[in-house]
C-alpha cells in the first residue's frame, strides 16, 4: 500500500471513501513517519496514539456502514501545546506544566473531535507562546524542516514544522503577535490568524487574553477554510467569541478575485527588509494584478509605533494571566517554609528566562506610577493602530505586506537579545492590536532555498476574502510554476 | 537609565519570582534597553484618543434593541471535576489544596 502524497482534507476524504486506505492505516502512517522524522524535528512533545487509534476506528466503522462522513473524517491533525487536551498531557512547553493533564478538551479540539478529526499529538512551542524562534521551549527547540540550522519561527514552531514535514495534514496553532503567520512564512506553509473573536478560546492557556487567537497551519487554502469553517463561531464558554454567522469558507475560497481591492503600504517595505522578501512579496502582488487585482498605493501612519505598543500591552496581559501559576493548584510546587516563599521558588524553577522577563516587563509597566504613562497609553496607540486599518479598508478590500523581515534565521542567531527578536514581529504585530484576520502564503524562496512569506490582511471576519485571494494567488503559482 | 536595579527587585518581589542576583542584573540591562526603545510612543499625541478598551468588532457587539448573544439561559450544568482537578495539585487533601501555614496559631 502506498498512500497518495502529500495528503490535503480533500484526499483523505476521497482516499476513505475509495477504500484505498482506512483511517486506522492512515493514522499508522502518519506515526510512522513521526517516529522516523520527529527526533531531528523536535515538532511533537506528546503523542495521542491511543485517542488516535479510537477516532480512526469511529470513522472506519462510520466508512463500513456507509454512513455520511463528517467534514474533518480521518485527517490526521496536531495541537499545539498550549490548546487543552482532555487526558492528554498539555505543558506549555513549560516546566511549570510538565505534568499537567488537562481535565476537558478545549472548545476548538472538541469541534475537531466531532468534525472526525484524528489528533496525532501536541506540538512544540515557546514556553507560554512567548517567542518568535520556538528557543524558548523548555524541552528544546524545534528545527525548521527546510534548513535544519534554521529555526522554525515561533512560537507555534512545532505546528508549523509538522505540517511542513507532512507529519500532521493539518495542525492548530495560536497567535499572538504573529506566532502562526511568521512561523508558516519560515516553513513555507499556508498559516492562519482568524478574527479576534472568530474561534473561541475556551481551553487555551491565556498569555495576553486580549491578543490571543487560534488559527490553523495547512499546505494549502482549501484546508485552512475546511478546518476554520468546523472550529469558528459562537461560544458560550467564551464571552468574547462572536455571534457572527460563519460562512462557507470553501465557497469563499472559490470565488474570482478580480476587481478586488489590494492595498500596499509603503510603511512595510521600509528599511529593515530583507531584499529578495522584498522582491518575492512584490512579484506576489504583481502577480494578484495579473489576476484582475488593483494595487492601491496604502498609507498606515502608526505602523512604527505597533512593537512598541504590542510589548507593553501583551506583556502587561501576561504578567496577570500568568499569576495563576503559584504551585497550589497544578503543575510545579518548589516547596518554601512559607507560602510566600513557596511561591517564588516556584516561580523561579518553573519559568523559563523570556516568561520571567515579560513576566517582569509587565508587571513594571503596570505598577504604581507607570500605568498611566505605559499601559494607558499603548491602549490609546493602540486604538490609533486599529484606525489605521479602518481607514484602509474604506479603500482596499485586502492589505498585502510581507510576513516576516526576513526568512527564518540560524539557531542561535538572536537568541542571545530580546530587543532585536522583538523588533522581527513589525508586521504581525499591526493587525495583532487592530484583531483583523491575517494569513500567511507561501511566495517563493530565496536564493538561499529558505521560504517567503506572504501575508494578507483582511476587515473583520472577513477571513472569506484572505481564502479568496489566497486561493487564487496559489493556484496562479503553481500554473506559472 | 529607565529602570534602576533596585526597581528590578521591586518588580521581581511583586512579581513573586525568586530571581538569582544574576538574572537581576541581566534583567537590568535589557529592561531598560526594552523600556528606552518603548519611549518612541512619546512622540504621539494621544491627547484627543481613548484608549481602546474593547477588541471585539463592532460587528460581534449587539447594538441597542438587539439580542444579547452573550448573555445565556440561566441553566445550572454538571460541573463534576473536583476529583480530576484535585488529582493534579501538588499537595491535595480532598476537598481541599495544602499549602504550607499562613496563620500561626
Amino acid at each position: 500500500m502506498t498512500p497518495p502524497n502529500p495528503w490535503t482534507v480533500a484526499g483523505v476524504r476521497s482516499a476513505l471513501q475509495a477504500r484505498q486506505i482506512s483511517a486506522r492505516e492512515l493514522a499508522a502512517e502518519f506515526f510512522t513517519r513521526i517516529q522516523s522524522r520527529n527526533p531531528e524535528l523536535n515538532a511533537y512533545l506528546t503523542l495521542s496514539t491511543e485517542r488516535a487509534y479510537a477516532q480512526a476506528e469511529r470513522i472506519d466503522l462510520a466508512i463500513e456502514k456507509s454512513e455520511a462522513l463528517p467534514p474533518l473524517a480521518g485527517v490526521p491533525l496536531a495541537i499545539k501545546d498550549v490548546i487543552s487536551t482532555r487526558g492528554l498531557r498539555t505543558t506549555c512547553a513549560s516546566k511549570m506544566l510538565k505534568n499537567y493533564v488537562p481535565p476537558y478538551d478545549a472548545t476548538a479540539v472538541e469541534r475537531l473531535d466531532r468534525a472526525g478529526a484524528i489528533f496525532l499529538g501536541k506540538t512544540n512551542c515557546d514556553e507560554f507562546a512567548m517567542g518568535g524562534s520556538n528557543e524558548n521551549s523548555a524541552f528544546g527547540p524545534v528545527r525548521n524542516p527546510v534548513a535544519l540550522d534554521c529555526v522554525p519561527g515561533g512560537s507555534s514552531g512545532g505546528s508549523a514544522a509538522a505540517v511542513a514535514a507532512r507529519l500532521a495534514v493539518a495542525a492548530l496553532g495560536t497567535d499572538t503577535g504573529g506566532s502562526i503567520r511568521q512561523p508558516a512564512s519560515f516553513c513555507g506553509v499556508t498559516g492562519l490568524m482568524p478574527t479576534y473573536g472568530r474561534v473561541s478560546r475556551y481551553g487555551l492557556v491565556a498569555f495576553a487574553s486580549s491578543l490571543d487567537k487560534i488559527g490553523v497551519f495547512t499546505t494549502n487554502i482549501g484546508d485552512a477554510a475546511a478546518v476554520l469553517s468546523v472550529i469558528a463561531g459562537h461560544d458560550g464558554n467564551d464571552s468574547t467569541s462572536a455571534a457572527v454567522p460563519v460562512p462557507d469558507y470553501g465557497a469563499e475560497a472559490e470565488k474570482s478575485v478580480e476587481g478586488l481591492r489590494i492595498g500596499v503600504p509603503e510603511d512595510y517595505f521600509g528599511p529593515g527588509l530583507d531584499p529578495e522578501v522584498k522582491e518575492k512579496v512584490y512579484a506576489g502582488i504583481a502577480l494578484l494584478e495579473r489576476l484582475g487585482c488593483r494595487r492601491i498605493a496604502l498609507q498606515m501612519p502608526h505602523t512604527d509605533y505597533a512593537i512598541a505598543t504590542y510589548y507593553i500591552l501583551a506583556t502587561a496581559e501576561a504578567s496577570s494571566n500568568l499569576a495563576r501559576y503559584d504551585g497550589v493548584r497544578y503543575g510545579l510546587r518548589v516547596p518554601g517554609s512559607t507560602l510566600t516563599e513557596m511561591y517564588r521558588n516556584t516561580r523561579e524553577g518553573g519559568f523559563g528566562p523570556e516568561v520571567k522577563r515579560r513576566i517582569m516587563l509587565g508587571t513594571y509597566v503596570l505598577s504604581a506610577g507607570y500605568y498611566d504613562a505605559y499601559y494607558l497609553r499603548a491602549q490609546r496607540v493602540r486604538s490609533l493602530i486599529t484606525q489605521d486599518f479602518t481607514d484602509a479598508f474604506q479603500k482596499v478590500d485586502a492589505i498585502v505586506t510581507p510576513t516576516a523581515p526576513t526568512p527564518a534565521f540560524r539557531l542561535g542567531e538572536k537568541a542571545s537579545d530580546p530587543l532585536e527578536m522583538y523588533l522581527a514581529d513589525i508586521y504581525t504585530v499591526t493587525g495583532s492590536l487592530a484583531g483583523v484576520p491575517g494569513i500567511s502564503v507561501p511566495c517563493g524562496r530565496n536564493k538561499a532555498g529558505l521560504p517567503v512569506g506572504m501575508q494578507i490582511f483582511a476587515p473583520h471576519f472577513r477571513e472569506g476574502t484572505l481564502f479568496r485571494i489566497g486561493r487564487a494567488y496559489q493556484t496562479a503559482l503553481d500554473w506559472e510554476g | 537609565m529607565k529602570i534602576s536595579r533596585e526597581d528590578v527587585v521591586k518588580v521581581a518581589e511583586l512579581a513573586h519570582l525568586g530571581l538569582s542576583a544574576a538574572e537581576i542584573d541581566t534583567y537590568c540591562e535589557q529592561l531598560d534597553r526594552i523600556l528606552t526603545y518603548i519611549e518612541k510612543l512619546k512622540k504621539i499625541d494621544i491627547s484627543k484618543v481613548e484608549p481602546m478598551a474593547q477588541v471585539l468588532h463592532v460587528a460581534a457587539t449587539p447594538g441597542a434593541g438587539e439580542s444579547h448573544p452573550e448573555l445565556r439561559e440561566d441553566t445550572l450544568l454538571v460541573c463534576d471535576v473536583a476529583e480530576p482537578v484535585l488529582a493534579q495539585a501538588p499537595d491535595a487533601q480532598a476537598p481541599f489544596f495544602r499549602v504550607p501555614r499562613v496563620i500561626d496559631r
